[in-house]
């Protein structure tokens, strides 16, 4: 059995195959999966905001689906990772919490996952798999091996995407 | 310009520990009545601690835990988040119901005597909070949601985030005979909210 290397949150982290990237309990936030499919590299970053650009303390890139996407290639590329075969894979974004008027701050999960799109749209890499929304919790495991990404919960199961 | 919890001196994380400090005395009396019995507490901790440090004081972003939220409007806007571990959860219940249960599992019952529970205590908080501040401050229905307590913990940790990258909790412990029900209370005041709490206070 190979060690979990963990991201918490606001975190990132890389692995070279055959390494397994994990976070624990992801909620509103957004875990990230980078794979080179070519090399096995891969990597995690687990965000909680959809921008960098409205908020004034931003100095944490792993905070924010933007910064914390491009920064994640940044090290990747860094690592011998091929920018032209990365694809990415994303889970998360879950609403914990149930409100009739459905503020900003509440559908943030949703925020997260839209902008989390966005932007690796513009990057250029494909999206090839997610299980996002709801409003249950996620532990997730990147295996570099393979490059699943298994999601387990707290009573809606476990799955590989 | 808001202020964020990386910027708080010593004097105005004292007049945050009072706050706790006596809603918590409020809500135990509160809690006391409602169930005829004696509460007491310890004195509550406020912790301000970094994004990663936060889900172990419940013992890791896994652990199943409950959450009930409220948002706060009036002179302030924020949020409250009351977290428990499922077992204070449960302990809470039995007490509230008068009943043994040693399962592990909670029901609907439980769950809507939990949700009370977070009523009066919040009410106790913020009445608390309103009598020193002399701010308005109206509180909504609760949301109880049951989850990794990372999940869970995302919601109040995201609130944070938007200004610094720490959180604030203030740690309650109930003392009912031999039953501890240790909670975690979260107040987070909007970006701007925070000034107005703090000068209100006399402290900014």
């Amino acid at each position: 059995m190979t060690d979990l290397i963990k991201v918490g949150m606001a975190d990132m982290n890389t692995t070279n195959c055959p390494g397994v990237l994990t976070t624990l309990g992801l909620g509103s936030c957004v875990g990230i999966c980078l794979y080179d499919t070519s090399t096995k590299i891969s990597g995690m970053v687990h965000i909680m905001l959809p921008s960098s650009a409205q908020i004034k303390n931003n100095s944490n890139l792993a905070k924010f689906a933007d910064t914390g996407i491009a920064k994640l290639i940044e090290d990747m590329v860094r690592m011998g990772a091929k920018r032209s075969k990365l694809v990415s894979k994303i889970a998360g974004g879950s609403q914990m919490f149930n409100f009739n008027d459905a503020s900003d701050i509440m559908r943030i999960g949703t925020r997260n996952v839209t902008a989390t799109k966005e932007t690796l749209k513009q990057l250029n890499i494909p999206l090839v798999a997610e299980d996002t929304g709801g409003n249950y919790g996620r532990t997730i495991e990147l295996y570099s091996e393979t490059g699943i990404l298994l999601i387990k919960t707290i009573g809606y199961g476990m799955k590989q995407i | 310009m808001g202020i964020s919890l990386d910027d708080l001196n010593s004097l105005q994380i004292d007049v945050m520990r009072e706050i706790g400090n006596i809603g918590a005395g409020n809500a135990a009396t509160a809690l006391s009545k409602m169930i005829s019995k004696r509460i007491d507490m310890d004195v509550p901790k406020v912790n301000i601690l970094e994004f990663r440090n936060v889900a172990e004081l419940v013992g890791g972003p896994e652990v199943e835990v409950i959450g009930i939220y409220f948002k706060v409007t009036g002179d302030i806007d924020g949020s409250i988040m009351f977290l428990m571990e499922k077992k204070s959860a449960k302990m809470l219940t039995n007490l509230l119901m008068s009943k043994i249960d040693e399962g592990e599992s909670l029901d609907d019952m439980d769950f809507s005597a939990l949700q009370e529970v977070g009523n009066i205590l919040s009410g106790s908080y913020l009445s608390s909070l309103s009598a020193l501040t002399g701010l308005k401050l109206v509180v909504s229905v609760p949301s109880l949601a049951m989850d990794m307590a990372g999940a869970i913990l995302s919601v109040p940790v995201i609130l944070f985030g938007q200004v610094g990258d720490k959180v604030m909790l203030i740690e309650t412990d109930f003392i009912e005979g031999t039953n501890h029900v240790k909670g975690n209370f979260f107040l987070i005041p909007d970006e701007d909210s925070f000034e107005i709490l703090l000068k209100s206070l006399g402290v900014v």
